[in-house]
């Protein structure tokens, strides 16, 4: 509840900065969110099917970029009908009392030519931290292709308790890996 | 009594192989249908990572075996043996050899399949030879249980017609296979 009225005050100040150049908005059957964990080693790949993102960017001021990305939780595909089933329950999201996750940027900077990074507050559980990612920006047919990747360790978020809390099973660090379209050429 | 046969045995390598296989191979099929029902947990993974492990090991004895046989002719079987038997046991030598090949090699694919590399040791990885596909995993994992009662039936018979040859006939092909030098029972 609480962390809904927030988006919405985000969403309201992302669409309010009058100036900043429009891009369409984010085509999540075209985007991705993945990440990558390490279970004994071997990197598993898994991804999340419902996310919601609102964007303005403008390369040429970047600086006023903003980015809001909402996750729902359940709908993580972790490989494995069994390993989804775990991975949304109490010891992993706990979907049930924390359906969503959200990221909000509150920074974004230019690294030279098409790349960039993005500063902002990561909120996974009822954990939130801040996080840094690297992205580049390009121009793909009538699309604009934001791209990029960041590591988060999951016990900061509390992701794998109890009997999965060490990490000689799963490793603490993940990686989250985004491919956000937008319509339209910037 | 009658003439006691040459004494012809497998190779000492030969040997070795043979029985680090036998055992690799009951303790990864025990240990599969064991892991398979369990609920899902770190002790889960951590068994399943052993058993892919193993896998990967045995696939490199049984090439190793091969290789050897190759080059290291088998001794052959009694004379007094009749045609049929001999081609019976022709048959499922060679029959072994292909599900010992054949079941890691299934195992391993399933693993690409389902999205699960295989690392040897957490350390060696084997290339995904498959692109992750739900139903072509589920599909391996049919054939890799399919294979493996099919070995568990043949070994059944490969034991069983070991101790055969060693208590009823009282021949030799037992003890050529075995790691200790063993006179004739009996003698």
């Amino acid at each position: 509840m609480r962390t809904s009225t927030w988006l919405t005050l985000l969403f309201c100040l992302a669409g309010g900065s009058a100036g900043a150049a429009e891009l369409g908005p984010v085509l999540t059957d075209r985007s991705k969110l993945s990440f990558v964990s390490r279970q004994m080693g071997v990197a598993v790949d898994g991804e999340f099917r419902r996310f919601a993102a609102t964007m303005r960017f403008d390369p040429a001021k970047p600086e006023a970029g903003r980015a809001v990305i909402e996750i729902d939780m359940a709908s993580v595909d972790a490989g494995a009908a069994e390993t989804n089933e775990e991975v949304t329950g109490k010891n992993w999201f706990n979907v049930k009392q924390f359906p969503k996750a959200n990221f909000t940027s509150n920074a974004v900077k230019a690294m030279g030519s098409n790349r960039f990074e993005v500063a902002g507050k990561l909120t996974i559980r009822d954990k939130t931290r801040d996080v840094v990612a690297p992205f580049t920006m390009t121009q793909q047919g009538g699309f604009t292709v934001f791209e990029g990747a960041l590591t988060i360790r999951r016990a900061d978020f509390g992701i794998g308790q109890g009997v999965w809390a060490d990490f000689d099973t799963v490793a603490n660090d993940v990686q989250i890996r985004f491919r956000l379209v937008a319509a339209g050429n910037k | 009594m009658s003439k006691e046969p040459p004494i012809t045995r497998y190779t000492r390598t030969a040997i070795a192989l043979h029985w680090l296989v036998a055992f690799g191979i009951l303790g990864a099929f025990s240990l599969g249908l064991y892991m398979q029902d369990l609920p899902i947990s770190p002790a889960k993974l951590k068994l399943y990572s052993y058993h892919k492990w193993a896998g990967v090991t045995i696939l490199l004895l049984v090439l190793a075996r091969l290789a050897w046989r190759a080059t290291h002719p088998p001794p052959p079987l009694p004379e007094t043996l009749p045609v049929w038997q001999r081609r019976a046991a022709q048959a499922a030598h060679h029959l072994l050899y292909v599900l010992l090949l054949a079941i890691p090699v299934s195992g391993w694919l399933m693993s690409s399949a389902k999205g699960f590399q295989t690392v040897w040791f957490g350390v060696l990885p084997l290339p995904d030879l498959l692109a992750r596909d739900k139903a072509l995993g589920d599909l391996l994992a049919l054939v890799h249980r399919s294979l493996n009662f099919s070995m568990a039936a043949l070994v059944s018979v490969h034991v069983i017609a070991a101790l055969k040859h060693h208590f009823l006939d009282r021949d030799l092909v037992l003890a050529r296979m075995l790691p200790l030098h063993r006179k004739r029972p009996g003698t």
